[in-house]
């Protein structure tokens, strides 16, 4: 346990003393926003209805661009082996690279979720349950990220690579994610949605890092 | 137990014995696609409500099953080529994910052309179509996948790994239609309480999903053949090169 923090410290204070990722996750994901205002047109009405799916699917690219770089340089420069060998186990080190990447992010990415909705005329009734939503997806984006992370490590056009195996497995959490939020609008049945955003995450964090894990085994052999 | 799979996990032994069964394997599958075709095509009655479109079923079904089935396999052969390191698990994972690919594509095809006439849409976004959808997306990540290393040892057992992972998406298929209430139809076939299709129709396509299982395992046998010997010309290329001296090695293109 003090290995997995000492690791997600190491990697934040890695990202913010050169500073960027972090900001370019979230400077995308406003930027992408904004280009569905002008792709769909400014009707208020018209895009506060769709306001919710723009934000959930820029949000989900967002998340996928730090990815191709997440294991890259502790591969490169042979950390990664140093990890491998000490006695933290490797899906400890890959939990602690999930963790460190939602912190980089998908937190982030929450945090702007109101500058958004505002821009795309959000009903700040479904606000709330936006956030509540994401912040129980984006977890799972970073747990099934890593694992493309891992299996992408040293392919060529690894950066597109990644997306192309990740973005299929991430369907099911755009699709309840997106759901969670009709449905409280709608008054149906709110909880179904946030209980399979709930599992989606519970079985991420159970098989992602063992995947991801075996993957960096064979990385490094 | 006398049999193992362990036995034949030997590529020499695998050549000589899958030589001997391929020209079975190959006149069976004929046969059964011959008698499920006509069966389907000709003899079953024509649907009370669908009239002829109800024959697009014959095709698509099976490739459905085969699709889903595919990827089981890929699945297995992946478990194992990382399990037992098996150098012709490796060698079947890799032959059976376009099989699998192709066999969900035409599933999806012919769904659309059904679903236009009856429908009349050509895609909707049901639990159904999705999740095979994504199947389709999972047999091209892993193909990509396999292919994108410089070492290609390295690249199939990434995708080995990919293979298990995606493996989640199967039983999602396979139930979408009953956890979600959507507008493709439930399961009629393998349902507790015995099939709900007519016998009539029932045989067909029982004898035409034979067929179609028959023909991913007679195309995986020649292709699993085709890689092995393929790999065995770019040893000897490469012995030969070694002994030439020229130290140029062209690699072998492929036919």
């Amino acid at each position: 346990m003090r290995g997995l923090i000492a690791l997600i410290r190491r990697d934040l204070a890695l990202a913010l003393r050169q500073g960027g990722d972090a900001a370019i996750a979230v400077l995308f994901f406003v930027l992408a926003a904004m280009l569905f205002a002008f792709g769909i047109g400014p009707e208020p009405g018209e895009l506060s209805r769709v306001a919710s799916g723009i934000i959930w699917v820029t949000a989900l690219l967002a998340a996928l661009l730090g990815l191709d770089r997440l294991f890259q340089a502790d591969w490169e420069d042979g950390t990664l082996d140093i990890l491998a060998l000490s006695p933290i186990p490797l899906e400890m080190v890959v939990l602690a690279k999930a963790a460190a990447h939602w912190l980089l992010a998908g937190l982030p990415l929450l945090l702007a979720t109101p500058l958004v909705g505002l821009l795309l005329h959000l009903d700040t009734a479904s606000l709330p349950a936006l956030i509540a939503a994401m912040a129980l997806g984006t977890p799972s984006l970073s747990l099934i990220g890593t694992v493309g992370a891992a299996l992408t490590l040293g392919a060529r056009r690894g950066g597109v690579l990644v997306s192309l195996l990740v973005l299929p497995l991430e369907i099911p959490v755009l699709i309840f994610g997106t759901a969670a939020v009709s449905a409280i609008l709608s008054d149906r049945a709110a909880a179904t949605p946030f209980l399979l955003l709930g599992a989606i995450l519970a079985g991420a964090l159970a098989l992602g890092p063992w995947a991801a894990a075996a993957a960096l085994r064979q990385a490094l052999e | 137990m006398g049999f193992s799979f362990h036995y034949f996990a030997n590529p020499a032994r695998f050549m000589r014995a899958s030589g001997k069964v391929l020209p079975w394997l190959t006149a069976l599958t004929a046969l059964c696609l011959g008698v499920g075709l006509v069966g389907g095509l000709v003899l079953a009655p024509p649907d009370y409500q669908q009239g002829d479109t109800v024959r697009i079923m014959f095709i698509h079904v099976p490739s459905a099953w085969v699709g889903m089935m595919g990827y089981t396999m890929l699945a297995a052969a992946s478990a194992s080529a990382l399990i037992w390191r098996h150098p012709l698990a490796e060698v079947a994972a890799e032959a059976a994910a376009p099989l699998g690919a192709g066999f969900t594509l035409v599933c999806l095809v012919t769904g659309s052309l059904w679903g236009a006439p009856m429908w009349g849409t050509w895609w909707v976004w049901d639990a159904r179509l999705t999740s095979v959808l994504i199947l389709f997306f999972l047999y091209l990540g892993y193909m990509a996948l396999a292919g994108a290393f410089d070492d290609a040892a390295r690249g199939r057992r990434a995708a080995s790994i990919l293979a298990l992972v995606g493996f989640v998406n199967v039983p999602i298929i396979h139930y979408s239609v009953v956890w979600w209430n959507t507008l493709h139809q439930p399961a009629s076939v393998m349902r507790l309480g015995g099939p709900s299709i007519d016998p009539s129709i029932l045989w067909p396509l029982l004898v035409m999903a034979l067929g179609f299982t028959l023909l991913f395992l007679t195309l995986w046998v020649v292709r699993m053949r085709t890689a092995l010997i393929r790999r065995k010309i770019e040893a000897l290329e490469l012995a030969a090169a070694d002994a030439a001296g020229a130290g140029h090695y062209r690699p072998v293109t492929a036919p």
